[in-house]
């Protein structure tokens, strides 16, 4: 499947259909928060210096600063100092992390959100932007739209910024021709049109010389509209959540003096002493009460963005991540479903995969989900959308959610908190960020099924057994001793209270696997059945030894992708010649003689491991092979 | 349902009406989240608004320890409102001691290796006291390398700050990752300002030592040990004439802080160790 008219064809409009209503001006508004984003090297920190410098937003002794830092490393002034303050940034002269720096535009303020753009540090870009209101995608005009503008502007769009500006820099290497300008923003604003941005402007400028940011440049008298700093002017405030339906997702519950008090903060609406609510999936009732918050003007009423606690009649318990929302209007309840279609930014360093099981939160809740199939992945090449079976390291698509009950979400809008999901790992790791989009159909003939992970962390599991798990798959030839030393090594780690669970060929094959010979297909599926034991039982805190011959690297690499982290794999490195003389069980014999077809090591290949975590020598005894096994394990799981 | 024009509306919510709703919804997630929880009170106006923050989100009380891990060089005027403030909040104080310069890293600038003194003292009642998340005033304006914090920032086995390395943080939702000898550092007015801090001290009545208002045309503005600490050229005796002041005023705030200036990377090597 691919389109390339619109990469999110089809997926309703987000935010127009949410009343918008500007908040007034008398009173001191917060600074509004815009980001600066693009590929590297096209000149992001040199615009925030030039920003600072032009609307005069530098503390003093900052400017003195910075001459002085570049004058050290015998360079001109150079406007992104300001910003690299981390020793390593210097050095290395890049931008690791993101950093916020407050300005003001006559009466409003702003904080520029400085993101840098390494690939390998998207998760800090998507830090600082997440919550701006607008963006500055920053282009070379000379260069264009570069891998990581295409990948920052996705970005944009899944974390939900509405506004954006784009700035051509560099113009000046283009001798702010009419012409070549006209043309690099045409095909910027092709891109962006692609990914249903509407852009705000697009500004030729040189941030370097200061052209078109706070003042209009005379090398580009063409040019008729906005400057940088009109056009962030221009910016409207955010929209205002009051006038949307209420929902307050249970923060904490706590009781103090004998009084309950429901914590949260509201999302959107208002909610007012008298209210009736719905709490959660479960549907039970409660009247407000009251509206309780201290040392603030006593009033009945409270509305979005405020964290307050309510006190609830009957005097109900509700639990951490139930939503509440207006019970008398069956027009304003969320979705609910099990199933969820979801976007998603991919964080873990790991490819993503269809099975794969997480905490979805949203807001305070948490659900066990897992990934019942990977519907789109993006190529950030065109922005077109692709079938895949797995998404990649800061990769984008969409996906769907499995939960084991039904899960109550207003879809994501831009701007507003509404269906702001994050997938978690069981090392309470954020790993992706899926917005959501929407209840998932069944399709016809589909076996939907919804598994469940554990609540117990691995943390809490290393806690109670008090040591880590881990997964330790020794491959080696028949006969070179992989089910001795792993028998060996779980006695010696018993008497160390570490508890070891062995999986071997043979015992494998002699129950679960009893239906597999020794095709390579069938040597793929003993070994995918293995790797998910190992994993489940990994994930139980044990440390589990696996003693198989694995003899393709494919395979073991399989067995790596799903156990996942904690994977270690152990060649045991034994001699073709010194298994054939051992040859405990009379199998090389047997193949020699044409009795065992697919023999490893005399009729089908063995692919020794090129970098295993362990190895274990041929010139080893027996019990120096153990003791190196057992002391491996102890390491990993007695750190 | 319907409703009339007679009842009441929210408040427009106005920058600092924004701030302490964060802040509360930061407070609140570290209560829920991380258990043994501390907060460090400087005794300082930051941390002093943050205990505040606390007994707006938990009506009143401070649901933990607050800590203070003494120098024993701070001005009397702080120990005497740590003792009258410790009763009139109702604090549950844990108090810690740092250990003497001899021991610490020599190598560091002689301002720096004070300040160590105190990243010495927390990690050890951090240890002690097995705690999993501390509250910390640190503010991003205050100092660049401040600036790259996360809300909730995990430090690995020895206390120290992977600052290569930390985890994504968006949508409010704060990363709770958890191993033998890491705790959570918890920052609820990492996105305040100083003249915020100022300004909210203002509406809320918060007391603060008075070292911060001007005697003989000199204040503190930010409160170290007596020995690394200076006052600036000041006549803001009130809250108002110091927020009259900063609004006029371009200095750093730290300006004051002898560790940050003597070496361009000397703050942020201390906070790499667990300085705050």
């Amino acid at each position: 499947m691919r389109s390339s008219v619109s990469v999110w064809r089809g997926i309703c409009k987000m935010g127009d259909h949410i009343a918008t209503q500007t908040l007034s001006e008398a009173h001191r508004a917060a600074a509004t928060p815009i980001v600066i984003v693009g590929h590297v090297d096209h000149g992001k920190s040199t615009l925030i210096g030039r920003l600072l410098y032009d609307t005069d937003s530098l503390q003093d002794g900052k400017l003195a600063q910075i001459v002085e830092s570049s004058r050290k490393r015998g360079l001109a002034v150079e406007w992104s100092f300001l910003l690299d303050s981390l020793q390593i940034e210097r050095d290395q002269g890049v931008t690791v992390d993101s950093t916020r720096i407050p300005f003001r535009l006559g009466s409003r303020e702003f904080v520029i959100v400085d993101a840098p753009g390494h690939r390998q540090f998207l998760r800090n870009m998507i830090t600082g932007a997440a919550d701006a209101e607008a963006a500055v995608l920053v282009v070379d005009a000379q260069e264009g739209a570069q891998e990581q503008t295409r990948r920052h502007a996705m970005l944009l769009r899944l974390i939900g910024i509405r506004h954006v500006i784009v700035l051509l820099n560099k113009s000046d290497v283009l001798g702010f021709d009419e012409s070549k300008i006209v043309q690099a923003e045409s095909d910027v604003r092709q891109l962006l049109g692609r990914l249903e941005i509407e852009v705000e402007a697009v500004v030729p400028a040189s941030a370097r010389d200061g052209d078109n940011i706070a003042s209009r440049s005379e090398r580009s008298a063409w040019y008729k509209g906005p400057t940088l700093i009109e056009a962030l002017a221009n910016v409207p405030p955010p929209a205002s959540r009051l006038a949307l339906p209420f929902r307050m997702p249970v923060q904490d519950v706590y009781r103090f003096d004998g009084v309950r008090y429901v914590a949260g903060r509201i999302e959107r609406g208002t909610v007012r002493a008298g209210d009736r609510l719905t709490i959660g999936a479960q549907g039970q009732i409660a009247t407000v009460a009251e509206v309780c918050r201290w040392h603030a003007p006593e009033l009945p009423v409270a509305g979005a963005g405020e964290s307050i606690a309510l006190r609830l009649e009957p005097d109900l318990v509700p639990d951490r991540g139930d939503l509440l929302f207006p019970a008398d209007d069956k027009a304003a309840a969320p979705e609910r479903s099990a199933r969820i279609r979801t976007r998603l930014f991919w964080l873990r360093g790991e490819p993503l995969r269809v099975g794969e099981s997480f905490t979805l939160r949203l807001a305070t809740a948490e659900h066990d989900v897992t990934v019942a199939s990977i519907d789109a992945v993006v190529d950030l090449d065109d922005l077109t959308l692709r079938q895949g079976d797995e998404v990649p390291p800061d990769g984008f698509a969409e996906i769907t959610l499995a939960a084991s009950h039904a899960v109550l979400f207003d879809p994501f809008s831009p701007g507003f908190g509404d269906g702001r999901g994050v997938l978690v790992d069981r090392h309470q790791r954020i790993v992706g960020g899926a917005p959501l989009i929407g209840p998932a159909d069944l399709e016809e003939g589909v076996h939907a099924i919804h598994p469940t992970a554990s609540r117990i962390s691995a943390g809490q599991q290393a806690q109670a057994r008090g040591h880590k798990s881990g997964v330790f798959w020794l491959t080696g030839l028949p006969g070179s001793g992989k089910s001795t030393v792993a028998r060996a090594a779980e006695v010696s780690l018993a008497a160390q209270n570490v508890k070891a669970t062995v999986l071997d060929g043979d015992t494998l094959r002699a129950g679960l696997c009893s239906d597999l010979g020794f095709s390579p297909e069938d040597r793929r599926e003993n070994i995918r059945r293995a790797a998910h034991v190992a994993k489940i039982l990994s994930e139980s805190g044990q440390a589990v030894i696996v003693a198989l011959v694995s003899p393709l690297q494919a395979d073991r690499d399989l067995a790596r992708q799903i156990v996942g982290e904690g994977f270690h794999e152990v060649f045991v490195d034994t001699s073709l010649a010194t298994c054939e003389q051992r040859d405990p069980k009379g199998l090389y014999a047997a193949a020699r003689a044409g009795k065992i077809p697919e023999f490893t090591g005399v009729s089908a290949p063995y692919e020794a491991p090129l970098s295993p975590e362990l190895r274990l020598g041929a010139d080893r005894t027996e019990s120096e092979t153990v003791s190196e096994l057992t002391g491996f394990v102890l390491r990993v799981v007695q750190p | 349902m319907t409703r009339t024009h007679t009842l009441a509306e929210p408040r427009v919510m106005d920058d600092l009406d924004q701030l302490e709703a964060q802040s509360i919804f930061i407070l609140r997630e570290a209560y829920r989240k991380l258990k043994p929880l501390s907060l460090l009170w400087s005794l300082g106006k930051d941390s002093n608004v943050m205990v505040w923050l606390a007994r707006k989100a938990f009506m009143g009380r401070v649901p933990f320890p607050v800590m203070h891990v003494d120098t024993e060089k701070k001005f009397p005027e702080m120990y005497a409102f740590r003792d009258e403030y410790t009763k009139k909040w109702n604090l549950d104080l844990l108090l810690g001691y740092c250990p003497p310069v001899e021991e610490i890293d020599p190598s560091l600038p002689p301002a720096a290796r004070s300040a160590a003194r105190k990243t010495a003292g927390l990690a050890a009642m951090i240890d002690k006291h097995k705690l999993r998340g501390v509250i910390a005033g640190i503010r991003r304006d205050e100092q660049a390398t401040r600036a790259k914090e996360r809300v909730f920032s995990p430090r690995g086995a020895g206390h120290r700050w992977d600052v290569r390395n930390q985890p994504p943080e968006f949508w409010d939702q704060y990363a709770t990752p958890y191993e033998d000898g890491m705790h959570i550092r918890v920052h609820p007015l990492l996105a305040w300002r100083e003249i915020d801090i100022w300004r909210y001290i203002e509406r809320e009545g918060i007391p603060l030592v008075d070292l911060y208002f001007a005697k003989d045309g000199k204040r503190y503005r930010s409160l170290g040990d007596q020995d690394i600490t200076s006052p600036i050229e000041s006549n803001a005796a009130t809250v108002a004439e110091v927020i009259a002041e900063l609004e006029s005023s371009k200095t750093s705030e730290r300006a004051g802080r002898a560790m940050d200036h003597e070496s361009e990377d000397a703050f942020e090597r201390l906070r790499v160790a667990g300085y705050l």
